[in-house]
């Protein structure tokens, strides 16, 4: 087959997978935050259940208000897309763009399965591949910064300026979180991480790996915006954040950029530390169906990953922003340097098998 | 009548007296409570009213009085320090007939007064229905009133209570409930000195006495609603304001009566545009404290649904400000020959329209409506114009008034008279039929309410009715008095004096007046007997022509 | 009152322990019983005394027990209520009562369910009770007249039966 076409259907099919995720993930989110809450959620707008009770039939609820998404993004088309007449019209077009292109981009680089009737089950196998995908991702702060500097109103300018000074400090940490990895795997490419776990064990499995992970995954709630740490869109400060003035669909693009990075972390640290694809007792290599078992089990692992992404939201409190400052600084910086002295030490004394 | 009658005459004995430890110096003869209100001591009272005679029965008014003591030599005694030994007297009296004298000593809030008050409260209250529900005096209701102030907070009443006939009907106007009497015989008294027609009496005895008419009669005089007024309680009710509209919610405003020559002063009250009653306000000079019924319920007009809200050009509605300017050129025409101009003004007018109406007609031939017939001896003047001594001083009526409507009419059969302006008079009924009418070549009509006259007219403009503006009356005995704008009923109709004034701008007459206020200076400069006057002069109470 | 603020052990600066620990407890969450009722399809109990929307009541004897003194226009704060009087008819059963409400209407916009019409109401006529989903779809039909307050609100017996005693 015509190796663009194999690419064309690779990138439609990753987009399309994202934001059919993403579309179900924002449901997953308000019914898991309902039921934490002892709610029962939207239930509305599913396949309805009826019960017959005293002669009448009666609905007891509905199939996980599986319609919901639909309704939702319906909504979000039909609402007024209304521009204030303050804001600065271009940058406040091109903010929600900014925002979005990245979140869909990054997923280029992350390897989503192994093969599938030959084909490597990533779109581009770059060599820098996690560069790639940590310089893609920290563009979205461009279009938080400018959405909210061109609604040209001091809610949204202080949720944009807050927004960046945080992703810039998580950006470090992340960056330094992930290199005690790369130092064991000798590659920034990511399926050769993933290579590298299937031959042999995750990364997570080794003990001077697990403080890289948290800082990982507490730099990812960072970076994604997500509570506790989603102070740039915190509504009882800043009445709702860089978004407030935005609405109808500019306002769902930030609202689903929010999820897809959050799908986009979750992937990543899948890859990184969990083994990407693979699964014990799965053969790593073999036909069509071992391909597709890949990628399920992939998915299966963004989006238990997800879950506990939301599970987080739900529990923990939003911080203050010193605090958040004073974490990613003072914790976590060096506790990451520490951490690749560690991964060092334990590369030099030969624990790490490599 | 004196101005003012309770400001002491120079030549009255003055007698000195301490009410509540404030010295008070009153006329002798005064009783207490007008002594008390001289220096703000309130003596609650029932039955006294001061323009009645003094009855004491209702004993509200019980006060502790006392005096100098006197020796044997009847010399008074003195205390050690020198002062005059005072004794109280052993009882309570009452205030209304205990008059000052020399070297009293009142006390009107002591334990005793307070327990006798209390007392009497009790007592009142002891037959007296629960009827404030329902009960039209509720809210300007004495009894409720000293209840709060003076009477207990619970009853200790166990017994049945008696009964006593209710919605008795006594006459044209007046509902009486017996239940709700209290006995003061104020209203038996007003109708027995004050209306001369002796009416009212009670019957029976103790808790059974009972308010009647005496046989044969009933309480229908022309003077019958001043009873409604004088009973503290809601005994007595206007048939008209029954049950219509809780007084809490009426706005009070200052008025006097235009149905006749006397102006007596009025309070209407209204309600969001509505008006809903009249009752007199207390003028020594005019009315004291009463009006006529005939007065007190002509207002209807005022709300009436036919109200003319709309100018009329040739019987079609339209915008004031259009019809002016369809009517401004035609009326410059017609001026200009002032011998084919004919007015009929209205001494129902104020001072102030009848000022420019005269300008407006000056030249031509002006006169306005007589409306004489029988007056009575009280209030009622013969002549139930409101300002014919207006209307003669601007010249407006003819004399006599009313003379010079035959010499219209022939000038319109003889097509001399081309041009009729009317204020707020059917001349259907006064000679000029509406076969005359038709003649015209230009009828104008100023009035607030459709008649033949109107019907007949190529422009009709809305006026408004005295409840809707301000401006001056002069009444017969040439007083001059205000009324003030109580409602407004917010169509396009508009002050009769600001229409003529368009009409005088809109005919090449220099607009010099903004406002009423201004109006009236430019009278007070140029018309004689108004002279030096203003209407803050004139006040609430009005000012006597020189 | 002053609180001691004790300084937090190592354990619990580590933080995530205690996050952990919270994470338990909203999962347990997830699976206890729910407590959202499915509004339209069932409707909460409306316990005895709840205050509700304004109503006019009738006593036992099917007597309307307003009586028109419009105590209650004059207090309600936004001026929600309207009534115009009127005396009995010559020939009505409560003639004695005199007094009736010839129109009473409540405009459910403007009311504000605040209860001052039941407290200031001498003869118990009107009052908050049971009705609570007031809907329309249009200002005349959130205008409540007479008669539908009157069958919102039934029948409250009266103690007193004063007017009968008249
Ligand atoms: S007379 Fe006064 S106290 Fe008696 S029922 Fe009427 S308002 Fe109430
Ligand atoms: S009806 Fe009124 S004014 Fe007449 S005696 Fe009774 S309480 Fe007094
Ligand atoms: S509940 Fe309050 S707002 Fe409503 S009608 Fe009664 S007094 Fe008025
Ligand atoms: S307060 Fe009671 S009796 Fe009076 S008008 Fe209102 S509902 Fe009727
Ligand atoms: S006022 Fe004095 S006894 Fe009635």
């Amino acid at each position: 087959m015509d190796p663009i076409l194999i690419h064309l259907i690779k990138i439609v099919g990753v987009v399309g997978v994202l934001l059919f995720i993403c579309a179900y993930i924002v449901l997953a989110e308000r019914r898991i935050c309902a039921f934490i809450q002892d709610r029962l959620g939207p239930n509305r707008v599913g396949i309805p259940i009826w019960i017959r009770k005293d002669g009448r039939a009666i609905q007891i609820g509905a199939c996980w208000a599986l319609g919901q998404p639909i309704i939702d993004a319906l909504k979000a088309i039909l609402k007024e897309d209304f521009v204030p007449g303050h804001v600065n019209k271009f940058y406040f077009w091109l903010g929600p763009m900014l925002v979005m292109a990245p979140a869909l981009m990054v997923w280029a680089a992350i390897p989503f399965g192994s093969t599938l009737c030959g084909v490597p089950m990533i779109v581009a196998d770059i060599n820098v591949g996690i560069l790639f995908v940590f310089a893609i991702a920290s563009l979205g702060v461009y279009g938080i910064v400018l959405g909210g500097w061109a609604s040209n109103s001091k809610y949204p300018f202080l949720g944009g300026v807050r927004s960046s000074a945080q992703l810039i400090s998580y950006e470090l940490c992340l960056g330094l979180s992930v290199i005690p990895l790369f130092m064991q795997v000798g590659s920034l490419r990511l399926t050769e991480v993933v290579r590298w776990q299937t031959e042999h064990l995750w990364l997570i499995c080794y003990p001077w790996n697990w403080l890289p992970a948290i800082i990982y995954v507490a730099s990812s709630f960072a970076e994604t915006n997500r509570a506790p740490f989603d102070l740039p869109e915190a509504e009882q400060e800043l009445a709702g954040g860089y978004n407030t003035e935005y609405s109808s669909m500019k306002f769902a693009m930030f609202f689903l950029a929010e999820y897809a990075n959050m799908i986009t972390a979750s992937a990543l640290l899948a890859v990184l530390f969990l083994g990407g694809w693979h699964l014990p007792f799965v053969p790593v290599s073999g036909g069509i169906a071992v391909g597709i078992a890949h990628i399920c089990i992939f998915l299966a692992k963004v989006c238990a990953l997800a879950l506990v992404f939301i599970w987080v939201r739900w529990t923990v409190p939003r911080v203050r922003y010193d605090q958040l400052m004073g974490l990613g600084w003072k914790v976590f910086l060096p506790l990451a340097l520490v951490s690749i002295l560690i991964a060092g030490l334990a590369i030099v004394a030969g624990w790490s098998p490599s | 009548m004196a101005d003012n009658p309770t400001t002491p005459t120079p030549a009255a004995e003055m007698v000195n007296a301490t009410i509540n430890g404030i010295k008070v110096q009153v006329p002798k003869g005064t009783n207490l409570i007008e002594a008390g209100q001289r220096v703000g001591v309130f003596v609650p009272h029932y039955c006294y009213h001061k323009k009645l005679a003094i009855s004491g029965n209702c004993r509200m008014c019980l006060v502790e009085v006392g005096g100098p003591m006197r020796g044997p030599d009847g010399k008074p005694v003195l205390n050690p320090d020198g002062t005059t030994k005072v004794t109280m007297a052993p009882r309570l009296s009452i205030g209304c007939n205990t008059q000052v004298t020399e070297g009293m000593v009142v006390v009107t809030n002591s334990p005793a007064v307070q327990q006798a008050q209390n007392s009497v409260m009790e007592f009142f209250l002891i037959n007296h229905p629960l009827d404030c529900p329902i009960c039209d005096q509720a809210g300007e209701c004495k009894l409720q009133e000293y209840s709060v102030e003076f009477g207990k907070d619970a009853s200790r009443f166990r017994e049945e209570k008696v009964h006593k006939p209710k919605q008795v009907d006594l006459g044209l106007r007046v509902m009486l409930d017996d239940e709700r009497c209290i006995l003061c015989s104020r209203c038996i008294r007003f109708m027995r000195d004050v209306a001369k027609d002796d009416c009212l009496g009670f019957t029976n005895r103790g808790s059974h006495t009972t308010l009647t008419c005496w046989p044969g009669k009933k309480l229908a005089g022309n003077y019958s609603l001043n009873t409604v007024d004088l009973c503290p309680v809601g005994a007595l009710t206007d048939k008209d304001f029954r049950f219509k509209m809780r007084v809490w919610f009426l706005k009070e405003t200052k008025s006097i009566c235009t149905s006749c020559a006397t102006g007596c002063n009025i309070v209407i009250w209204s309600r969001e545009n509505v008006v809903y009653r009249q009752t007199p306000r207390e003028n020594d000079a005019v009315n004291e404290c009463w009006m006529c019924d005939a007065g007190r319920h002509n207002y209807k007009h005022i709300n009436a649904a036919s109200r003319l809200k709309k100018a009329f050009v040739s019987g079609k509605e339209t915008s004031y400000a259009d019809a002016l300017k369809q009517l401004a050129p035609k009326l410059k025409a017609a001026l200009a020959d002032r011998t084919s101009v004919a007015f009929v003004g209205s001494a129902r007018a104020t001072n102030e329209e009848l000022y420019l109406f005269s300008m407006l007609a000056k030249g031509s031939v002006s006169d306005c409506v007589p409306r004489t017939w029988d007056g009575d001896s009280f209030l009622v003047n013969a002549d139930r114009n409101p300002n014919s001594a207006g209307a003669k001083i601007f010249n407006v009526a003819a004399a006599p008034m009313g003379s010079k409507f035959a010499a219209i009419a022939d000038g319109i059969k003889a097509g001399k008279i081309k041009t009729l302006v009317v204020h707020q008079e059917d001349v259907t009924r006064r000679g000029i039929g509406a076969d005359l009418l038709a003649k015209l070549s230009l009828l104008l009509v100023v009035d607030f309410r459709p008649t033949e006259t109107t019907k007949a007219a190529h422009f009709v403009l809305p006026g408004v009715t005295y409840a809707e503006k301000r401006g001056t009356f002069t009444n017969a005995k040439g007083r001059v008095q205000r009324v003030w704008p109580a409602v407004s009923l917010g169509g396009e109709e508009r002050s009769d004096w600001e229409i003529f004034r368009d009409l005088l701008r809109e005919t090449g007459q220099p607009d010099r007046f903004a406002d009423i206020v201004a109006l009236f200076a430019d009278m007070a400069a140029n018309v004689k007997p108004f002279a030096g006057l203003s209407l803050e002069k004139i006040g609430d109470g009005g000012v006597q022509l020189g | 009152m002053r609180i001691e603020r004790k300084p937090l052990t190592i354990w619990e600066r580590l933080y995530l322990p205690a996050i952990i620990s919270g994470m338990m407890l909203t999962f347990s969450h997830l699976f206890r019983k729910k407590v959202t009722l499915r509004y339209p399809e069932q409707k909460p109990e409306i316990p005895p005394g709840y205050r509700g929307q304004p109503v006019l009541v009738k006593d036992e004897d099917g007597r309307v027990k307003c009586v028109a003194c419009q105590l209650c226009e004059f207090v309600c704060p936004p001026r929600a209520i309207r009534i115009k009087p009127m005396a009995y008819p010559d020939n009505a059963k409560y003639k004695k009562v005199e007094k009736t409400p010839d129109e009473f209407e409540i405009d459910m916009i403007r009311c504000i369910f605040c209860g001052y019409c039941e407290e200031v109401c001498p003869e118990q006529a009107i009052f908050l009770r049971g009705p609570y989903s007031v809907t329309g779809l249009s200002r005349k039909d959130m205008m409540f007249n007479k008669e539908k307050l009157l069958e919102l609100g039934g029948t409250m017996p009266d103690p007193i039966k004063k007017w009968q005693k008249k």
